[in-house]
């Protein structure tokens, strides 16, 4: 059997960006393919990416930006060290989200959208994390934290604190 | 010899699955034991996990809420002294334990999950993966195929409930020597997991139905559109992917049967309205995800213009089950107009929430108590949401009604994709509608005027209402302004935007007069509508309150019973969650 590891798919750098500029440019539709290869390298889409994007694929940089404001997973600002993704999704609602967004407002002293002023941490909201029957639910990274209690934010955030 | 599989969905890493696994692991290695470890998907029951299941050569031992301490005590009892550790297990023939989660259910498009290693095309094979398609190409012609699922009655699992088999012979009949496969693995409906579960615990039943569909519409390319927010379920897919190009099942010549059959993975964007087809295809082309007029269907003109089949993953999932057990097994299960059955993601105020497959026509109660166990808390059943921000409420005095794709569409609700929130008492049904709407507001493409702008005008009416400042007439308007968006919009998210606040107006009609009227919220959770005073009688001046306080609105000396001061006060509630003694009241 093949082992397949986790590191196969891992995350990308900028070389790997430059790499698929050159290699996916002639493809059919990959804008999108491309704008996400370029927030994985860079974290956000800078906006150097867009006129390089648009140079190697022929599409006008005011149609990539329309492109990226579309989508809600693009970002033209860079994210903190940790992303946090709180999810308002039905399951989350209804089982207090909104409690536990405030604790972590309050913990953290910003609101979604923002990033903390020692760059460490940004908060996002999102639609549903697929984790419903474990909600409410935050993501931080990659990881997902379920059950949550406003207690639990606190020592969540603590531990990221240190990393 | 003994086996031991872990379930590591998404939700099993999330309560903690990975390390329950390492200490396995290093138990295993600790006591130098010959046990065979294996990673699986989702078990379904989301409410108990960590699940871990320990299997002899007689009988399946499943353990419930394993943590890595239990983990020594497993290894110790179970597998080196043979003697299960019957406290902690749920399920199992041999102490005659079944859990009730189970009895109700038939897994059809589940019948691998959690129990096959994902990861892992042998396991897939072994359980008689990709013999579905080599019978296909061997031994039926692409229009017995498409027969084949015309009579099993297979309806579109993606929300739309259109016949599959129908929608493939439009494809297959459709002029062109190119053609696509589209696997609709975005997930949108904000409380749905099944099709993350099901990707998650076995991806390669979704790549066999697709090679089918791919063979009965002769199609060689193909697409599957994960959500960006599924990093597991689109790691599994990539693995399974590879590992059928290294075997051959995928790439030229499949099977050598002359057939090619690639397929690529896109990853959405983040975008609700990318669920829907036409939106769907424009994201892939890689513009943004606006729908378009239909006809023409994808059928006809789709990806890159050319003749496109395009379902949802659990359509496809039960696709080589279909072929491997006959068109008549599968339409033995379920109602006259509704075949086979349905995965539902139980959630919300319910006791066991998880995944659950059950046949078409059971009941709603039988969802709900035999399986969820009932309401979180003792509280009272007040409702389910059906189909996200496309479906409605169906009340609880409903709910003796069949699922059926026709019946629950007359309720006002639609079947959807399969998220089912249970909500109890202290849910608000004008809230619930506000939260959707804020929902399909945000996510409207913005092409159509009624659904970019009615919405945000039914919003702010949802808004001042819950705010305690709604107007006489204000349903009458909501209502109105439903109707015209339904039938001005083109897509069906506009389409069905209004009818989560069509559904609770209609059932829940003296909850949003509370709140007009009355300026009052019958749940008690519109916080605008609250107020929160402390029982003197019950006070003995703790001070609990006054430090959980955020905003310092609590005073009082120790001892003696405290006051809210009702001006500073932000109705966060955590007075009201911390009291030991109850003595904060909310009216
Ligand atoms: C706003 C909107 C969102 C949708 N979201 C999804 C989705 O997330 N997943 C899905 O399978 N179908 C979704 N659909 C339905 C698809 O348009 C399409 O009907 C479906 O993929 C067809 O597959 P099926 O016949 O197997 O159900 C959505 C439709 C609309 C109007
Ligand atoms: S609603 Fe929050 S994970 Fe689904």
């Amino acid at each position: 059997m093949t082992e397949l590891k986790k590191s196969d798919f891992e995350k990308k750098t900028i070389v790997d960006f430059k790499r698929d500029l050159i290699n996916k440019r002639k493809q059919h539709g990959s804008l999108i393919p491309l704008l996400q290869s370029a927030q994985d390298s860079y974290g956000y889409i800078p906006e150097k990416a867009i006129y390089y994007i648009s140079e190697l694929v022929g599409i006008p940089s005011a149609e990539i930006y329309g492109v990226i404001t579309f989508y809600s997973q693009f970002r033209l600002k860079p994210l903190g060290k940790h992303v946090i993704r709180i999810c308002e999704g039905t399951a989350c609602h209804v089982n207090g989200a909104k409690t536990i967004l405030r604790a972590l407002q309050n913990e953290l002293g910003i609101s979604i959208e923002e990033t903390t002023d020692d760059g460490f941490f940004t908060l996002l909201s999102v639609a549903c994390l697929g984790c419903c029957s474990i909600s409410p639910v935050i993501m931080i990274d990659e990881k997902v934290y379920g059950k949550l209690t406003t207690n639990m934010i606190k020592k969540i955030i603590k531990e990221h604190k240190k990393t | 010899m003994k086996e031991i599989k872990v379930g590591l969905a998404t939700c099993g890493i999330a309560a903690g699955g990975m390390l329950v696994y390492d200490e396995l692991k290093k138990e295993i290695k600790n006591n130098n034991i010959e046990v065979e470890l294996k990673k699986t998907g989702c078990m379904g029951m989301c409410y108990r996990e960590v699940l871990v299941e320990v299997k002899d050569d007689s009988d399946s031992y499943l353990y419930a809420n394993v943590t890595p301490d239990k983990v020594k005590r497993i290894i110790t009892e179970h597998i080196i002294n043979n003697k299960p550790v019957k406290e902690w297990i749920i399920k199992s023939k041999s102490i005659n334990k079944e859990d009730a989660f189970f009895k109700k259910q038939k897994q059809i498009v589940l019948r691998n999950c959690g129990i096959i290693d994902p990861s892992s095309v042998d396991d897939y094979i072994l359980n008689n993966g990709y013999k579905a398609i080599q019978k296909c190409l061997n031994e039926y012609s692409k229009m017995e195929v498409i027969d084949i699922i015309i009579k099993s009655g297979l309806r579109g699992r993606g929300g739309g409930g259109f016949p599959t088999g129908l929608k493939w012979k439009f494809a297959n009949q459709a002029a062109g020597d190119k053609k696509y496969i589209i696997c609709n693995a975005d997930e949108g409906d904000p409380g749905a997991f099944m099709d993350r579960s099901t990707i998650e615990g076995d991806p390669h039943s979704i790549i066999e139905g697709m090679m089918i569909a791919g063979y009965a519409i002769q199609a060689d390319e193909a697409y599957i559109y994960v959500r960006a927010e599924y990093p597991l379920a689109i790691e599994r897919l990539s693995i399974a992917i590879k590992q059928c190009e290294e075997r051959g099942f995928l790439g030229k010549n499949i099977f050598n049967s002359n057939m090619d059959f690639k397929i690529r993975i896109k990853e959405g964007a983040g975008a609700f309205v990318c669920g829907e087809e036409t939106a769907l295809i424009s994201s892939i082309e890689g513009k943004r995800g606006v729908p378009r007029i239909r006809p023409p269907f994808p059928a006809n003109k789709g990806l890159w213009g050319k003749p496109t089949n395009i379902n949802n993953v659990e359509t496809y999932a039960n696709i080589a089950w279909i072929i491997m057990n006959g068109p008549e097994a599968f339409s033995s299960m379920g109602t006259e107009k509704s075949k086979g059955t349905k995965v539902f993601a139980l959630a919300g105020k319910i006791v066991r929430s998880g995944l659950t497959e059950v046949p078409m026509g059971i009941t709603i109660n039988e969802i709900i108590y035999d399986i969820g166990g009932g309401i979180k808390d003792g509280k009272k059943f007040k409702a389910v949401q059906m189909g996200g921000p496309s479906g409605g409420c169906i009340p609880a005095s409903m709910s003796d009604l069949k699922i059926d794709y026709d019946e629950i569409t007359k309720t006002g609700a639609i079947m959807g994709s399969g998220g089912l929130i249970v909500l109890d008492e202290t849910t608000c049904m004008v809230d619930l509608a506000k939260f959707f709407l804020n929902f399909t507001q945000n996510e409207s493409c913005g092409k159509c005027t009624f659904c970019r702008i009615g919405t945000k005008r039914m919003l702010e009416i949802l808004e001042r209402i819950t705010a305690g400042a709604g107007k006489e007439g204000d349903i009458q308007l909501l209502e109105e302004l439903s109707y015209k968006i339904k039938n001005s919009s083109l897509c069906g998210l506009g389409q069905t935007a209004p009818n989560p606040v069509l559904t609770t107006i209609k059932y829940f009609r003296d909850e949003y007069e509370a709140h007009i009227k009355e300026k009052r919220c019958p749940a008690h959770s519109c916080v605008s509508l609250l107020t929160y005073t402390i029982i003197e009688d019950k006070c003995i001046g703790c001070t609990l309150c006054a430090q959980k306080c955020p905003v310092n609105a609590i005073s009082g000396k120790t001892k003696e019973p405290h006051k809210i001061k009702q001006d500073a006060c932000i109705k966060c509630g955590l007075c009201y969650d911390s009291c030991k003694f109850d003595a904060i009241e909310k009216i």
